[in-house]
């Protein structure tokens, strides 16, 4: 039980992570003035907005984990490249990326042109301009709606379940399976995941809040 | 053949510019010496921010040169960081780094761009908002600072680089009557102190006072130039005696 809550907090954070990190690099290279990098871009956002997370999941999982080299494991058998913890973690990445690239993107386009010209005129190049200035600033506007996004990937964690991943709630059914205490189980689940996301949710205020520069916005 | 201080510092020659279908620009040309204050005056419209924006590479040209020191600006092998090294500019709308404070505008460049070490480029970005008398304001973010004192701080973070050409464009359009002073002053200062400025200003008074030449512009060429005192008492075009009839 635990153990699966720690899953659950482990992938949650993973995702969390790696999520962000695609909506930050994938919004900058949408503006690359490469064709070919906005399209590449583009045709990820649309097939991972556009299809089921748990199609990908099990996509991910069935469809490319079968594909890979197996390695011998430490009882000598083989075992997959990737466990199904792994693939649970790239696929919601990738699931929540998408939407985290469309969040950041709004962010930038937020950001004036002219704020953007004086660092020009000031000499910084373009990734500076990104890193120092349009990000800082794109950040704070996107933020409420990545708080949405983080809180609705936290619970598409539970998709896991689908593929074995012994999350909070793969174990929990665990538990259920064994004992007769459904409603119980059922309450607990509830409860466990309005305080993760509650959790989850005060710390965004809260960073939202430090984030809040004076006489601005 | 290489630049000398006594070769204009900025040429621009028979430049023309359009957006789309609209010239904006239709063959100026204007030569600034070292240590020169000139004005460019002319109705909305006219090309004049356009044709300073050219010179630091915020616009581009279609034909025509730009020369800043010696370098061609109108160049697709252009090094712009070389070039925005040489040349500072001021913006109408201000355009300070709004979630970082005045200390950290004016430091924020000589650091990332010129590389230099944090303490120093305290130290200087402190005395420059001394000189444009902002001291203890280090600490307010943009938002906390008026207009006219948002605009000079966005003059020490041009000064920050130590450029040898300031451009300014409008920058005292925005702001509230009673802060224009306070900023054409730190200008003057500047002017004063031999700082090469190439102002486009609606501000007549000021111009008669700190330039060394005025460019009179309407629809995108130079119609009339010369010293503050021929140009605004003996102006000889029809068109710049229309504008002066309106504005003065």
């Amino acid at each position: 039980m635990i153990g699966g809550f720690l899953t659950t907090l482990k992938l949650s954070a993973v995702c969390l992570f790696f999520s962000v990190i695609i909506g930050v690099v994938g919004a900058w290279l949408q503006g690359s003035s490469f064709k070919w990098t906005r399209r590449f871009v583009n045709g990820y956002i649309q097939l991972f907005r556009n299809t089921p997370p748990l199609v990908q999941l099990y996509f991910f999982y069935f469809a490319i984990g079968t594909l890979l080299p197996t390695v011998e494991n430490d009882w000598g058998g083989e075992s997959p490249l990737l466990g199904n913890f792994a693939w649970a973690a790239i696929s919601l990445s990738f699931f929540a990326g998408a939407f985290n690239v469309e969040i950041f993107r709004s962010g930038i386009e937020a950001v004036p042109k002219s704020t953007v010209e004086a660092a020009e005129a000031l000499g910084f190049t373009k990734l500076q301009i990104y890193k120092d200035i349009t990000l800082p600033l794109a950040f704070r506007v996107a933020l409420p709606a990545l708080n949405n996004n983080l809180v609705n990937l936290v619970k598409t964690t539970t998709l896991a379940y689908a593929i074995a991943v012994p999350d909070l709630l793969y174990e929990s059914n665990q538990i259920w399976s064994d004992n007769v205490n459904v409603t119980e189980m059922m309450i607990f689940l509830l409860i466990a995941y309005f305080v993760l996301v509650g959790v989850l949710v005060a710390g965004m205020n809260r960073w939202e809040r430090s984030l809040k520069i004076p006489g601005y916005g | 053949m290489s630049w000398t201080p006594a070769d204009p510092m900025v040429s621009i020659n028979n430049v023309h510019k359009s957006f789309g279908e609209l010239k904006v620009l239709n063959g100026v040309s204007l030569d600034v010496m070292k240590g020169d204050v000139i004005c460019i005056i002319g109705p909305s419209g006219s090309g004049k921010s356009t044709l300073i924006r050219c010179v630091n590479a915020l616009n581009d040209i279609q034909q025509g040169s730009i020369l800043v020191e010696g370098q061609e600006v109108n160049d697709a092998k252009l090094d712009k960081l070389e070039l925005r090294k040489k040349v500072g500019m001021v913006f109408q709308q201000y355009n300070l780094f709004p979630h970082k404070t005045a200390l950290q505008n004016v430091m924020m460049a000589p650091i990332r761009v010129l590389k230099q070490d944090k303490a120093s480029a305290e130290a200087k970005a402190r005395a420059l908002l001394k000189k444009v008398r902002l001291e203890g304001k280090e600490d307010a973010y943009p938002g906390e600072l008026s207009g006219g004192q948002q605009q000079r701080v966005a003059i020490a973070r041009s000064l920050a680089m130590q450029p040898d050409v300031m451009l300014f464009d409008e920058v005292t359009a925005a702001l509230d009557p009673e802060t224009v002073g306070e900023v054409l002053q730190t200008i003057k200062d500047l002017a004063e102190e031999g700082m090469t400025c190439i102002l486009v200003t609606h501000e007549m008074g000021f111009a008669r006072e700190v330039a060394d030449h005025i460019y009179f512009t309407d629809r995108g060429v130079i119609v009339e130039h010369g010293p503050p005192d021929t140009f605004f008492q003996n102006a000889q075009d029809p068109r710049t005696q229309e504008f002066l009839s309106q504005i003065l």
